[in-house]
């Protein structure tokens, strides 16, 4: 029976190389323990990122033998076949230094699809009353537990091909806002989402909904906000 | 891709669909009934519904091929949008162009 993981991991920025490590095998062992290992044990130069490790944070995503995923939440036994790893960083980010990438092109898409929630009372409000069985209410809380990580984005072909698609992870909370009864910013957020790069970029290849760690379907919503904008626009309250 | 061509793309796509199954249709019963060229032309030659229906054809084929190579072009090659376009409209103008030809052949000739 094997006893050590042959590791590769990413080394450098952009234009870095993989390097190989052997990594001891353990029970119940995840990908982000062989990484950690390798840094305390073999190489503390080595940069990733992670805080919580156990899948609340969203940001120990990687590509683990060519598919993003949480590391903390993937366990060695299911991906390594051969007793092989390859371990780099997430696709379609800039890669500051090894397994860490620059997030801040993934959220700055959250912005410009106006992914943030537009008050439509202040805090002397009293509580809105959200009845939890409505249709829009549903659509609304079936991406509520998306916590940025980034896999999505990671997966997807068309942010790889078309740079300003603002991307799955983005355009799922867009659809989440459209359909809060309490927000008040969805002419903006239309607006913003039916232009260049935008949820008609998308092409339907269902990568974020295979990979995403907490089961959500992005392409769904995204094929929501096509109808919606669609409509939208027919209706004269949108243009491009 | 934004809203205005995704429904332009859609809504060609939907004039399409039933037009392709009618012309299928047209292949088969020319076919099956043994017909020549000269026996096609002589149905087709002034024909007003012909020319309507292919003509309605070729202007839809023309706006849903340009948008997809417009789309094409956008994700695989590093050039200015304004160039695409201008690929993408003359793309969709030679389309129409032998298109209309092809159907000013089996109509008017």
């Amino acid at each position: 029976m094997t006893t050590e993981l042959s590791v590769s991991l990413w080394r450098g920025a952009r234009n870095g190389r993989y390097e190989t490590y052997r990594v001891p095998l353990r029970s119940s062992q995840t990908v982000l323990d062989v990484v950690t290992f390798v840094q305390r044990h073999i190489d503390p130069t080595l940069s990733y990122r992670f805080a919580c490790r156990v899948g609340v944070c969203g940001s120990c995503a990687m590509t683990v033998n060519g598919k993003p995923r949480w590391t903390c939440r993937t366990h060695v036994a299911k991906v390594a076949g051969g007793g092989k790893l390859e371990i780099g960083p997430l696709e379609n980010l800039p890669v500051i230094k090894d397994l860490t990438t620059d997030m801040q092109p993934f959220f700055e898409k959250w912005q410009q699809a106006k992914g943030v929630f537009a008050p439509t009372q202040t805090r002397n409000d009293p509580i809105a009353q959200i009845k939890p069985d409505t249709p829009a209410r549903k659509a609304a809380d079936a991406a509520i537990e998306c916590i940025n990580c980034g896999v999505c984005y990671a997966a997807c072909d068309t942010v790889r091909w078309t740079g300003d698609y603002l991307g799955p992870a983005a355009l799922t909370r867009a659809w989440t806002l459209v359909n809060d009864e309490r927000d008040g910013g969805n002419g903006v957020r239309l607006q913003a989402i039916a232009g260049a790069g935008g949820c008609h970029t998308c092409h339907s290849h269902q990568s974020c909904q295979e990979l995403c760690p907490q089961a959500l379907n992005p392409t769904a919503a995204i094929a929501a906000l096509k109808r919606r904008t669609a409509a939208a626009y027919l209706k004269g309250e949108i243009a491009v | 891709m934004n809203v205005r061509l995704y429904l332009w793309q859609r809504a060609t796509a939907a004039v399409m669909a039933p037009l392709v199954m009618v012309h299928i249709a047209v292949i088969f019963y020319a076919t099956r009934h043994g017909m020549s060229a000269a026996d096609i032309l002589s149905r087709t030659r002034g024909s007003i519904a012909w020319a309507a229906f292919y003509g309605l054809f070729v202007f839809a084929v023309s706006i849903h091929a340009s948008i997809g190579v417009r789309n094409i072009l956008n994700e695989w090659i590093p050039v200015n949008e304004r160039r695409i376009d201008a690929c993408a409209v003359f793309f969709g103008l030679v389309l129409a162009a032998l298109g209309l030809r092809a159907v000013a052949a089996v109509v008017l000739s």
